[in-house]
């Protein structure tokens, strides 16, 4: 050091500038999270299996519910493509829907909706492919028929029910299809403030008969229950067939920031219902008539609901594919809880209460509860695969876990991209499984996408389920806001691609060009079109400002295919008439002029000179 | 070594090398003021690029323009952990005039020239190193004990990581010092070096019998 004194303050110095340039970095994203926090997968198998040829067709349909864009989403499985777009609660030009006349009566006041859980019609607890049911928040449930792909019926907004989130759950021989209500109010409707919440509002659970040929929808019963919010349900199948479970948050009763208030209780419940002594009670006259509905009040007329126990503000709850189990995940905690159906019967039968809510027993979670399943953290919803597999989707750990009914044994775990809400298994909800696929319908995309801007897309993963480990093998982003969605065989929907002409008997078709034309009575008008390849007959017309114009639109191709459109200019008209369908569009000639109409849906090589006149004087 | 070469050798003076290092050292505490000292990183599948915190000795400041301290904030409100802010965080505003008042004391042993009034320097810098060190693990330990009892998610009462990697419910949790701390270690080990230095001088300087 003596000796070479530069050479001791040149290493000092050395070693302070090395530590100032290290001690710049900060740790960077962990191995585990390295290519965008996804399940590593190969990916020559991943494409090979989610690969469909040009011309080739997917294995299943995947109908996946567009939240509060009020639509259904219809996409392919395994390759995820977007097939098609059903509007159900939002008119939606493309097709239409909310422009003629039929749709615009079914949407009626309301031009959006909240579009939650879609659930395929059932017979014997199995997919039948005959119906899509989907609830909607504004006390609405609507019908699609998968013959068509189109919204048959929307009933509602249903009396005294309010906030219709936990439903539209179906029964498993499509016997009924749910409601119950996330928002509390009293019942009936009136103005009473929110500090007699705990006492004067009500939940209502609803019960909606399907007619068993024509799926017609119609509001059977409701129950009046206490004033928690009713979140999610499944109906029991098998053993447990004929009872319905609704699960239940803020069970607090309180008001007010209910993001603290509601979270206080280490157990809020789920309702079981037993919908048979319920149809019972109905017959029996065992009801009041609330709002023109029959309503039971399980105060008087208790056996009909009971609440299960189960921590911690539950969201999903979801019967396993024997019935016999009952999953019940609190969000805020860390395990799924299993209760067991036989279990619950006897606690029943013993009366093993161990309170009351409103006269509704509650019964003793020690003795209706089979396990605790430690998940992970924030578990939301199960789906079933073959084999006693579960599926537990967990938002807080942005992750799939996968486990073992009967063993309660946590074997895998898939990160999903990111925040996964519901997740939807291959006829996953059903008594019979199919267990091998399995789709994260995610909450948060995060730019795992060519950049749109800030308003991103949400993200639906394809895994593989038919190993021992998952596996992510395809990534999809999809329109706001998938909430729940069905994955059925496809070959169980057989739906037509014409409308056959012998079926149309709508009063004002007319499959002829020579009847086509314009009749008057008095300031109605009626004008019978004809839509073909390539003029829309009559090519003009004449009313009177002030008229009521209906203009009936056959479109009498019987192609696969061959769509026409409608589109008058200036009056926000555009239908499209599928072939060999007859739709109405009715208005009041307002304005005078000239207003051209034309096809809007492109049909042929003279696509372009399909148009006419409306001439309003 | 008896005590009169003890009472000796703080008597004596520090030499030009000396000063050099401890101008050195003053020189690296003044870079404290705009370095981080610590640096608090968090993964979670959601956060694939984490979550940063760094901390100064005067303000927190997050990752992503000051984003990611809002985001941890509206994360911890879910587990009742208080914000950081920083208000809550009386060390920001004494810290700042230690570290002055440091430097101030190691000029004087400059300009003094005294041995003791180097050692006095060292000893006050490792006691305030020390302080500071368990006023951050204290100040850890209460933001993960002290969870409001209403929190949405209960979660059991636990210490974020001071050094290295700690799991926390879905986050993984990063903590390490950074160039402000390094920097301050550097001025201590400096000012160490000077005082051996001189040490060193001052035994050479005496007679060959007296070392013996």
């Amino acid at each position: 050091m003596d000796r070479h004194p530069q050479h001791a303050w040149s290493r000092v110095l050395v070693i302070a500038a090395a530590a100032a340039v290290a001690t710049q970095c900060t740790p960077s994203r962990p191995e585990s999270q390295r290519s965008g926090g996804a399940v590593q997968s190969d990916l020559a198998v991943a494409a090979q299996k989610t690969y469909v040829a040009p011309g080739d067709l997917d294995e299943y349909y995947m109908f996946s519910s567009g939240g509060h864009s009020g639509q259904v989403y219809v996409y392919g499985l395994p390759s995820m493509r977007h097939l098609s777009t059903i509007p159900v609660f939002t008119p939606y030009p493309a097709t239409g829907y909310g422009f003629d006349d039929d749709s615009k009566k079914m949407l009626g006041e309301l031009t959006w909706g909240d579009a939650h859980h879609p659930a395929l019609s059932e017979t014997k607890g199995d997919y039948d492919g005959r119906w899509l049911f989907i609830n909607e928040m504004n006390g609405r449930i609507a019908r699609i028929d998968l013959r068509d792909f189109k919204t048959k019926q929307i009933l509602g907004p249903v009396p005294n029910l309010h906030g219709n989130h936990a439903s539209s759950f179906v029964t498993p021989n499509s016997e009924y299809a749910m409601m119950a209500s996330r928002f509390s109010r009293p019942v009936p409707q009136r103005p009473v403030g929110v500090d007699k919440y705990a006492t004067e509002y009500k939940g209502i659970i609803a019960g909606v008969k399907i007619e068993p040929t024509s799926g017609e929808m119609s509001l059977a019963w409701q129950i009046l229950m206490p004033p928690f919010d009713y979140d999610l349900g499944d109906a029991g199948k098998l053993a447990s067939d004929g009872w319905m479970f609704f699960t239940s948050y803020n069970t607090e009763r309180a008001t007010g920031k209910l993001e603290v208030s509601s979270a206080q209780k280490d157990r809020d419940y789920i309702a079981a219902v037993d919908w048979k002594a319920a149809e019972r009670a109905i017959a029996e006259g065992k009801f009041d008539t609330i709002d023109g509905v029959k309503v039971i009040d399980p105060k008087k007329v208790p056996g009909i609901v009971y609440l299960l126990p189960c921590g911690k503000s539950p969201h999903g709850v979801d019967v396993a594919p024997n019935g016999n189990w009952i999953i019940g995940s609190g969000k805020l905690q860390g395990v799924t809880t299993v209760f067991n159906f036989e279990k619950i019967q006897t606690a029943i039968r013993n009366k093993d209460f161990t309170g009351e809510e409103d006269g509704i027993p509650v019964l003793k979670y020690e003795s209706i509860k089979d396990a605790e399943v430690p998940v992970g953290l924030g578990p939301l919803h199960t789906q079933f695969g073959t084999d006693n597999w579960a599926y537990t989707s967990l938002f807080v750990d942005s992750a799939i876990a996968k486990w073992k009914l009967g063993t309660w044994e946590v074997v895998d775990k898939a990160p999903m991209s990111y925040s996964i809400g519901h997740l939807s298994a291959a006829e996953g909800d059903t008594v019979s499984p199919d267990g091998n696929y399995l789709v994260g319908l995610n909450k948060l995309s995060h730019g795992r996408h060519l950049s749109v801007g800030p308003s991103q897309p949400e993200s639906s993963q394809l895994v593989d389920i038919t190993e021992e480990k998952m596996k992510l093998i395809y990534d999809a982003f999809t329109e706001p806001e998938p909430h729940y969605a069905q994955i059925i065989k496809a070959d169980k929907v057989k739906p037509i691609e014409v409308y056959p002409k012998e079926e149309n008997k709508h009063p004002m078709a007319v499959w002829d060009v020579a009847q086509a034309g314009v009749t008057r009575n008095g300031k109605n008008v009626l004008v019978k079109m004809v839509a073909v390849r390539s003029t829309l007959t009559p090519t003009d017309f004449e009313v009177q400002a002030g008229d009521q114009v209906t203009v009936a639109i056959t479109n009498i191709e019987q192609t696969t295919d061959e769509l026409h459109g409608f589109g008058l200019l200036d009056y926000n008209i555009n239908v499209v008439i599928d072939p060999g369908e007859t739709k109405t569009v009715t208005f009041t000639a307002k304005k005078s002029g000239v207003f051209a109409y034309y096809c809007t849906n492109f049909c042929s090589a003279l696509h372009q000179e399909m148009q006419g006149y409306m001439v309003v004087k | 070594m008896d005590s009169t070469t003890r009472g000796r050798f703080l008597d004596g003076t520090i030499d030009s090398r000396a000063r050099l290092m401890v101008l050195l050292a003053v020189a690296l505490l003044a870079v404290t003021y705009v370095l981080p000292l610590w640096n608090l990183t968090m993964f979670a599948p959601q956060y694939p690029d984490g979550l940063r915190l760094d901390i100064y000795s005067h303000t927190l400041e997050g990752g992503n323009n000051g984003q990611d301290v809002k985001e941890i904030n509206v994360l911890n409100h879910y587990i009742g952990m208080h914000d950081l802010v920083n208000e809550s965080f009386v060390e920001f505003q004494w810290m700042p005039f230690v570290i002055g008042a440091l430097g101030l004391l190691m000029l004087r042993a400059v300009v003094h020239g005294s041995v003791a009034a180097l050692l006095d320097v060292v000893m006050i810098f490792i006691y305030f190193g020390a302080f500071s060190t368990w006023s951050f693990g204290y100040k850890l330990y209460r933001y993960g004990h002290d969870l409001a009892p209403d929190a949405a998610i209960k979660v059991a009462p636990f210490m974020p990581p001071m050094f290295g990697y700690r799991q926390i419910a879905n986050f993984e949790v990063y903590s390490y010092p950074r160039a402000g701390t390094y920097a301050m270690v550097a001025a201590i080990l400096l000012l160490v070096a000077a005082l051996g230095w001189t040490w060193v001088r001052a035994r050479r300087a005496l007679p060959a019998a007296d070392a013996r």
